[in-house]
């Protein structure tokens, strides 16, 4: 059964036409994304480094909430395809005075805008928009609050797949603050579809979600023991500006017990990679040596966004395989 | 007006009657149940055969949005939708703009209700003034001026000495205390029930604890302050057997759940559905059943609508910007018999927790088919089958989860004070000549 908010993703025929969450898409799906993104990733190197499979099209960023990487990726990634590209940082008011976000969204609709590439700090707001424009538009989530980040997802899933070569037999560790990650949800659900073997949720237990475990994670508090043989180390941002409470005594705590260092990245497979979304917080959930070290594909991962945005662009513009 | 309601239902949980019998009103009062007096002569003469006739509903929390929203409905549509769904009182919280805290704000809901001739509102004045939770109001005089309790509306009284005193000051005058005990702090920005879908959805969560150790607290004040006190909107399991617990000890409390949460729970709200978001929050199936199984043993009383009118675009924004609430009048009588049909609950618990439980606890003598008493009744066809759509809400308010599916029971006739004020019925044909 395709999960609740899965379902306004597909069209009438089943066909992708929105990505706001990896939850209820098909592996096939994912692998086709991959694929495709594989096809992409030669083209950062060629002279001539577009294609015309979004020519004439109006990509529309708009980015309630502040982002660089992500919103810098989109914007390469869509002019690569050939779309013109509107980049919109926009504050809005969080109350039902003036200008709702569904007001703005229909004005630039109104301009025939062709796809909107939505972040907002508000979980299901790309949803919500989804769910209130024509049929013939398509939203891409890059990042709704705590909820999802898909396409950050799948650039980790890529890289992944690059540094390992498959999914079957991965032990991964994602570490942190998985309670207001997106990220982290948005990974777990790939993972599980892409049929890694063990997918272990690390941090203090302020920072876990409760029943997280009914996502298909174990759950451990003790990092050591987490990265027992673990082949992939995700590591996740500590939102500082996100603490609203007395999540983590200190930075000095959380660091000793939860930062990633040489140390502790010993008990993980001799082969394990490390990854981050970014930005890092050297000293903080990550030593300086292991984001710099040979085990982290921290660059390689923006790197591979460009290419993995361009594959989900073009797949849900109904884009033909670039390789048939 | 004399009317004769022949061959109906009655279900009177007051008087312990159900039974197909005739009910006679004459000047505004109930003359009879049962045998027809022999000098009755009716002008309207009504045929209620397989018809219930119940005493008027009493809502013990719906909000009119009247002063301060008018935008959203007012007193004179909601009051005229209430009695298009068989409730003939309506308890309205403080929490209005102006806050209900003076007796010039009571009086003036009150006067504007009799100008609208229907539902009867019924105000509850303010605990503290402005809700502010600092400084108890008048309210001996909020009282006076038809307030039926006092309540600090969804504002919680963080300040233990302040709702200590506020609680002991009511019970000096008898006056009801309404609560809806919620720890701040737990609160927080939550939107959810803080469990599976809070964490798959990414939202904000409330936690179960929100409301048990704001439940504990109150318990505990009203153990020392011998406050009458009433807890509104119930939404967890273990809050009912606490109650339960309290009222084995014979505190004076008793407790009220909107009918939503005897129906709906946490995994209704599937992909960010706004119309779900309500406040206290759906929480989980077990709560859902544990809220039910506290109606059935009399823990909790009183089951309201918890009525919240909103325009259209409330519910048109991202699910923690979205207003909570559901207007909840037109489908409260509906919803509630489907807990009978369903056999959850019996027909005449149902009819209780809708009637005379909740006139009790705000002291009023209604809800009841007594000779003598007030002709407050609804006749509804227990049968017929309906779908709820945006046109046939009464409520300007169209926000509810349970637009297009499939009801039954309506309301054929509703009755204040021996005046009908809803008829869907042919009553022409049942003039008297």
């Amino acid at each position: 059964m395709v999960p609740s908010d899965s379902k306004v993703q597909f069209d009438k025929n089943g066909r992708l036409k929105h990505f706001l969450t990896i939850n209820g898409l098909p592996r096939e799906t994912l692998v086709q994304i991959l694929d495709t993104a594989e096809s992409f990733i030669s083209f950062g190197q060629r002279e001539i480094r577009k294609v015309p499979l979004l020519r004439g099209k109006t990509v529309v960023n708009l980015f309630f909430e502040p982002s660089t990487r992500t919103r810098t990726t989109f914007e390469i990634a869509a002019k690569r395809l050939s779309a013109d590209v509107i980049n919109l940082n926009a504050a809005r008011m969080s109350t039902s005075k003036g200008e709702t976000i569904l007001d703005t969204v229909r004005t630039l609709e109104a301009m025939h805008t062709d796809m909107f590439v939505v972040r907002d700090s508000a979980s299901g707001a790309p949803h919500l928009i989804a769910s209130h424009l024509p049929e013939h538009v398509r939203v891409i989530n890059a990042g709704d609050g705590r909820h999802a980040h898909p396409t950050q997802a799948m650039l980790d899933m890529f890289t992944i797949r690059r540094e390992k070569g498959k999914f079957s037999g991965l032990k991964v560790a994602i570490i942190g603050d998985v309670l207001h990650s997106r990220v982290a949800r948005s990974q777990i659900h790939a993972l599980s579809i892409l049929g890694v073997d063990e997918i272990r949720v690390i941090g203090p237990r302020t920072l876990i979600p409760t029943e997280i475990e009914q996502m298909g994670v174990q759950v451990t508090s003790d990092m050591e023991a987490g990265l027992d043989g673990i082949d992939v180390v995700m590591m996740l941002r500590l939102q500082r500006e996100r603490m609203d409470g007395q999540l983590v005594p200190s930075e000095q705590e959380y660091f000793s017990r939860y930062g990633l260092t040489d140390e502790k990245l010993k008990k993980a497979d001799e082969g394990a990679i490390v990854m981050h979304p970014g930005p890092i917080n050297r000293g903080l959930e990550i030593a300086s040596s292991v984001a710099d070290g040979d085990r982290s594909v921290i660059l390689s991962q923006v790197t591979n966004g460009i290419a993995v945005r361009m594959s989900i662009m073009a797949t849900l513009m109904g884009g033909q395989d670039p390789r048939s | 007006m004399r009317i004769l309601i022949r061959d109906a239902h009655i279900v009177d949980p007051a008087n312990n009657i159900d039974k197909t019998s005739d009910l006679c009103v004459s000047d505004n009062k109930i003359v009879s149940v049962g045998a027809i007096p022999d000098s009755f002569t009716p002008e309207i003469s009504i045929d209620a055969k397989n018809k219930l006739l119940i005493p008027g509903v009493i809502d013990l929390c719906a909000r009119l949005r009247e002063p301060g929203e008018e935008h959203k409905a007012t007193i004179q549509s909601e009051a005229s939708a209430a009695s298009a769904a068989g409730i003939t009182g309506l308890v309205c919280p403080p929490d209005t703009w102006p806050v209900i805290d003076t007796p010039a704000m009571a009086k003036m809901i009150r006067d504007r209700s009799t100008a609208a001739g229907q539902s009867i509102v019924y105000p509850l004045g303010a605990l503290t003034v402005g809700l502010g939770g600092e400084k108890l109001t008048d309210m001996g005089m909020l009282a006076d001026a038809g307030c039926v309790g006092v309540s600090n509306g969804l504002n919680t009284v963080s300040n233990t000495l302040v709702m200590r005193r506020a609680m002991q000051y009511a019970s000096t005058y008898d006056i009801p205390v309404f609560l809806t005990p919620q720890d701040p702090w737990l609160l927080g920005n939550g939107v959810v029930h803080e469990g599976k879908v809070s964490t798959r959805l990414g939202l904000p969560a409330i936690p179960e604890a929100a409301e048990t150790v704001g439940v504990a607290r109150d318990l505990a004040l009203i153990e020392t302050s011998g406050a009458k006190a009433h807890i509104n909107l119930l939404s967890c399991g273990r809050s009912v057997t606490m109650l339960s617990e309290a009222q084995g000890n014979r505190l004076p409390v008793t407790a009220s759940v909107a009918i939503h949460q005897l129906l709906l729970c946490e995994d209704d709200i599937g992909a960010f559905d706004t119309r779900y978001k309500v406040f206290p929050p759906l929480r989980t199936a077990d709560d859902r059943d544990a809220l039910i199984q506290g109606v059935n043993d009399g823990s909790i009383s009183v089951i309201c609508s918890d009525h919240q009118p909103h325009g259209a675009d409330a519910k048109l924004a991202p699910f923690s910007e979205a207003a909570a609430g559901i207007a909840g009048l037109d489908t409260l009588l509906a919803l509630a018999l489907s807990l009978s049909s369903d056999n959850r609950v019996s027909l005449s618990t149902v009819i209780a927790a809708l009637t005379c439980n909740p006139a009790g606890i705000i002291g009023l003598d209604r809800g009841h088919l007594s000779v003598g008493a007030s002709a407050d009744l609804c006749l509804i066809d227990p049968a017929e089958k309906w779908v709820l759509t945006a046109e046939l809400m009464h409520s300007r308010g169209r926000n509810s989860p349970f637009l297009n599916r499939p009801l039954q029971g309506r309301v054929q006739l509703t009755m204040i004070g021996g005046q009908i004020v809803f008829n869907i019925l042919d009553t022409d044909s049942q003039q008297c000549h």
